[in-house]
Order: structure tokens, then C-alpha cells, then sequence
């Protein structure tokens, strides 16, 4: 096919970028080490040692949508969309292919088609583009929707501002590079323009890739490792609980369901707990993660332990202990970020975190841990949630098709 | 400066008149022998794409490649989405500016290189759009070659800002297309 050729061919000239930038961001003797380098081998392979891993692709097209069981990028964005009135399927299949071809371009280092900024796409930095469906979408094609694809039911705890709530459509643009995510957010959201109005955009960070060991578990801006107790790509346990869902319209086979929560944490007021008392909300230690009744991150917490004068040594209202259900089909799989915005008044910080969750059945696996949380959990004195939105996340689609062509 | 906008509207008229004249005559040559690799084998197109728009103008981009022995030359183009369509330059004229203009001899694409249709130089125009081109839409496009051989291919539209030079041929001069209609016998 000649779009491989073309494909080829673009990969070899963002190569030759990539080095051309590599080469003229180091030193005089480096470059001529690399000029060296360069004469013998394949010119991906030396730009992606050179460039620390941000020439890595993710593959787009495939049966599940990427972004989901990648490996967490460090920067994220994710924007929901409100449609316009006069959008129908007819129009959303017109949308779709848009962004859906752009987005395959962009996640393997191409500029988006008619790319106003193409040097900027040359760095992928294993992005990836994952989009999401609210009821407001569904509602304008002839599929079903599925049944928990609709606002979560009131928590006590929460405070939701109208800025972050629900949506018709969702992009999660995600990458090892803000410039790219920024860009990649840019070429997307120009696609939509015809179609939609920003509703709204919240960025998320994680540490910088190569800075700490591939695989440890995230720490939220409280200090807390935080994710340790996961769904684990790849299992028998991940492929039933997100991307399983019997019960789910035709159209979601191969898709999911997603939950953002935006949480706020009230990091001056956590600044007034000490570290026990930091310990002992969630049931961990802050030094690594261990449940406060082992030594390593990954020991399962002993719920029974007590201490000598007799209470547990995991509190009851502990997080730990109140998101752990009996029924083992009420879990989900994590992907959070955390947010830094900008103070107001006497505050010095306006932090939290991008609670995101993938799980096939919103009602049956995310509900009922968000209950128990909300009836106790000693970590919402500090924690609360400002944001809430649900999306269906629609399978992958293959290189002539778009993203939702199983549903418009 | 009275000869920006005085000279656009006479450039197009001229080369539409041209164009058709041109047309006529592609469509009245008698194909080539088909004992020779035709031309639009050799052809193909990356990265089309046309400016989504409403109504009146807009134009098709892309890159255009010929990995054949000769160079081809695309003599003309015709499309469903338009009832008139250019083949278009952009040149720096005697003042300095960027003017649109239909291109003489039409695109020559090298044996083995490439011919880049791109905002702010070389583009298919589209003169009188039949239909709203709406973002996603595809367009077919053929292309017509020196050889008498026709290439097909289709076209996404995309929303887009720029482009503009298609219309105006100065970057400097913000006025879009309908103004331009309006208006466009003096400033």
C-alpha cells in the first residue's frame, strides 16, 4: 500500500529532524559522535538513544483505543466538548474522520493534515489520543446508551462546580511532552471547530520519564504513593473489568467506560497533619506505600492487626480500608494525574488530582467504592470533589476506519 | 494601493476565460497509446486536502509525486464540488506582492521528484463551489495530464484559517472573499 511507502517516508524525514535537533542542542564534539553514528546505523534507533525514548510511538489503530493500558504518560489534557445543535450522526461521521485521522498522524510523529505548525508534531513522545462519548453524543445516532452513561449520583462530599462537569465528547491527549500535548490539543480541538464548543480543559502531570524507575507507582501531591492497588493490563482481571461489560450496547465491544473526577486537596490544611496522622488517613506509610501493617508497597494490608492497647493498626476510616470492597467486581482500573492551578486569596496552593478511571460498568464498579468512600473516609477532611464527568470510550477502529464508526 | 484589489478579480476573470478555453481543448485531443505506461500511473497524491467553506471559493492542497521516467504535466482540473477550478500559482508580481494567478503550462511534476500544493503558493482553486464544503466532506478531483490520462483522487475538507492568499493574493489586505465581490472594483 502506498500509504505505508508515504508513512515510511515521513517517519524517515521526522528522524532526520529529530537528529537535526539533537545534534544542534549538544555540544560540538557530541554532534560529531553522533554525525559518526549516524553513517552506520538506523536512524531511529540512534535518535531514540539520543533523545532519551521521545521518538517512542504508540501504535493508534487496534482493537481498544491507546491511551488506556499505555503505560501512563507523564502530561495530559483533557478537554470535553459540547456539540452543536445542529450536529447528527451524519455530521459526527464527518467529525470523527477528522479527528480520527489526525490523531493517528499525530501519535506517530506526523503532522496533522494541513498542520499549521508541522515542526512542532516531530516529537512524539508516545502520544496518544483517546476519545470518549457522553450521553449527548449517543442520544444524536441510533445506538443504545449504555445504562451508567449518565451524571454519577450526588456524593455528600461533593462540591461540584458547574467548570468541570460532563460533556458530549472527550479527548485525552497524552504524552511524555507538553509541547507535543499542547500541540497535539491545538490540531484537534481546530478540527472541531464546526462542530463543537470547548466546554472545558484540565491539565495533569505526573514525574518526567527517566526520572525515576519505569513502573513506580505515582505520588499525588499530598506526598502519597498513590495506585499502588491496580488493575493490571494484560490480565484476565482487566479484560473482564474494562474491557468486558456483557451488558454493554453492541457498539461498546472493545470499549469502556470512564470516570474524571476532579479532587481538590487542601494542601494548607494537610500541612497542619503530622505524618502519623497523614499515615494513618489513607493506611499507608509515606516512605513507600506500605500498608501500615508491612514493609513493602505491594504487601497486602492485614485488616485484623491490632495494636498492643488493642485498636486496629489500619484504622477503620482509613482510605485503604474503606475503597477495599468484599466483591471483587467492584474495581477499577486507575489513571490519575495531578493538577497545580493557580492560588486565590490567602490560599498558597489550588492542587488535587485527575481521578481517572476505566471500568466497563460505571454503575456496578466505580459507584459503589465512591459510596463507601463517601459515607467514611477520614481523607475527605482534606479531599473534595469540585468535578465529576462520565464518558463510553468506544473501541480502536482499524487504518480505513474512524473512531465511533460501530456506533455512526 | 488601488491595483490589489483592481487585479485579482481580472486575473481571475482572464484565467477563467483561459481555463476554459484550455478545458476544450484537453477534452477534444484523442487519448494517448495505450501502448505507453500512461501518465497517471506514475502519479500519485499525499496529504490532499481542500478548505472546507460555505459557499463561492476555496482550494485543494496536497502533494503531488511522480515516480515515472518523464515529467508530467497536469494540464487541467474538474471537480463535482466546483463548476469552475483553476490551476494556480502564487507570484510575487512587479509591486512586491503576493499575487494568485493561473499557471501557464499548468504543474509540471519532475520524473522522480515532487510538486507541493500548499497555502501561499502553488493550489487547485475552486471558483464556484456547487454545495457547502463541509469539514469531513470528501471531494473527488481529477486531474486531467499532458499525456491525456486522467488521475482521480479524493479530498477531506478541513476547517482552516489561512488560505487566504487564495482569495486575496496579499497577505497584508484583511478582507474575505464576500467583501472582496462586493468591493472589489476599487479601494
Amino acid at each position: 500500500m502506498t500509504d505505508d511507502q508515504q508513512n515510511a517516508d515521513r517517519r524517515l524525514s521526522r528522524r532526520h529532524l529529530l537528529l537535526g535537533g539533537a545534534a544542534a542542542g549538544l555540544g560540538a564534539a557530541a554532534s560529531v559522535g553522533i554525525a559518526h553514528a549516524v553513517t552506520g546505523a538506523d536512524p531511529a534507533v540512534v535518535a531514540d538513544s539520543v533523545l532519551g525514548g521521545f521518538a517512542t510511538v504508540v501504535p493508534f489503530y487496534g482493537a481498544h483505543q491507546a491511551g488506556i493500558e499505555t503505560v501512563p504518560q507523564a502530561h495530559v489534557t483533557f478537554v470535553a466538548l459540547d456539540l452543536l445543535a445542529s450536529v447528527d450522526a451524519a455530521a459526527l461521521r464527518r467529525m470523527m474522520r477528522i479527528l480520527t485521522g489526525d490523531a493517528a498522524r499525530l501519535t506517530q510523529g506526523q503532522s496533522a493534515l494541513a498542520d499549521s505548525e508541522p515542526e512542532l508534531a516531530v516529537v512524539p513522545a508516545r502520544l496518544t489520543v483517546t476519545f470518549g462519548f457522553g450521553p449527548g453524543l449517543v442520544a444524536r445516532t441510533s445506538g443504545a446508551t449504555p445504562s451508567w452513561l449518565r451524571p454519577l449520583p450526588a456524593f455528600t462530599v461533593d462540591r461540584l462546580d458547574g467548570a468541570w462537569n460532563d460533556g458530549d465528547l472527550l479527548l485525552q491527549i497524552a504524552a511524555d511532552d507538553p509541547l507535543t500535548v499542547a500541540h497535539a490539543t491545538r490540531m484537534l480541538l481546530k478540527d472541531t471547530r464546526s462542530f463543537a464548543t470547548v466546554r472545558w480543559a484540565q491539565t495533569g502531570f505526573r514525574r518526567s520519564p527517566g526520572s525515576e524507575k519505569p513502573g513506580t507507582t505515582m505520588r499525588n501531591l499530598f506526598g502519597q504513593v498513590d495506585g499502588t492497588v491496580n488493575l493490571v493490563p494484560g490480565t484476565a482481571d482487566f479484560e473482564k473489568l474494562v474491557w468486558g461489560g456483557a451488558a454493554n450496547p453492541g457498539w461498546l465491544a472493545g470499549g469502556t467506560g470512564f470516570v474524571l473526577r476532579r479532587i481538590a486537596m487542601n494542601l494548607d490544611k494537610w500541612d497542619e497533619l503530622d505524618r502519623g496522622g497523614r499515615e494513618s488517613s489513607v493506611g499507608r506509610t509515606l516512605a513507600v506505600g506500605a500498608p501500615l501493617t508491612g514493609v513493602n508497597e505491594r504487601d497486602e494490608p492485614d485488616f485484623e492487626a491490632t495494636t498492643p492497647i488493642g485498636f486496629p493498626v489500619i484504622p477503620e476510616y482509613s482510605h485503604i480500608r474503606r475503597a477495599r470492597s468484599e466483591n471483587t467486581n467492584e474495581r477499577i482500573f486507575r489513571r490519575g494525574y495531578n493538577y497545580d492551578g493557580q492560588p486565590s486569596g490567602a490560599s498558597v496552593s489550588n492542587s488535587g488530582l485527575l481521578f481517572a478511571s476505566f471500568q466497563s460498568d460505571v454503575d456496578a464498579q466505580f459507584v459503589p467504592i465512591q459510596k463507601r468512600l463517601d459515607d467514611l473516609d477520614l481523607l475527605n477532611e482534606w479531599i473534595t470533589p469540585i468535578g465529576s464527568a462520565v464518558f463510553a470510550i468506544p473501541p480502536g477502529c482499524t487504518s480505513t476506519g474512524y473512531i465511533g464508526d460501530t456506533l455512526f | 494601493m488601488n491595483t490589489r484589489t483592481l487585479s485579482l478579480p481580472k486575473t481571475i476573470l482572464l484565467a477563467a476565460a483561459t481555463l476554459l478555453i484550455a478545458t476544450g481543448c484537453a477534452s477534444a485531443e484523442p487519448a494517448a497509446p495505450s501502448a505507453v505506461a500512461k501518465e497517471s500511473e506514475s502519479l500519485s497524491i499525499s496529504d490532499s486536502w481542500v478548505k472546507a467553506a460555505d459557499e463561492g471559493m476555496s482550494a485543494a492542497f496536497g502533494l503531488l509525486e511522480n515516480n515515472g521516467p518523464t515529467d508530467i504535466t497536469v494540464v487541467s482540473a474538474t471537480t463535482p464540488a466546483s463548476s469552475m477550478i483553476e490551476l494556480h500559482e502564487t507570484v510575487e508580481n512587479d509591486a512586491g506582492e503576493m499575487m494568485m494567478q493561473a499557471k501557464d503550462g499548468g504543474f509540471v511534476i519532475p520524473s522522480g521528484g515532487s510538486y507541493e500544493l500548499a497555502p501561499g503558493g502553488n493550489h487547485i482553486m475552486l471558483m464556484g463551489l456547487t454545495a457547502p464544503l463541509k469539514a469531513g466532506d470528501e471531494s473527488t478531483f481529477t486531474l486531467t495530464l499532458s499525456d491525456g490520462s486522467v488521475f482521480e483522487f479524493t479530498a477531506p475538507a478541513k476547517d482552516y484559517s489561512g488560505a487566504n492568499e487564495t482569495y486575496e493574493g496579499d497577505a497584508d489586505m484583511e478582507m474575505d472573499m464576500d467583501a472582496e465581490t462586493e468591493t472589489g472594483t476599487d479601494n
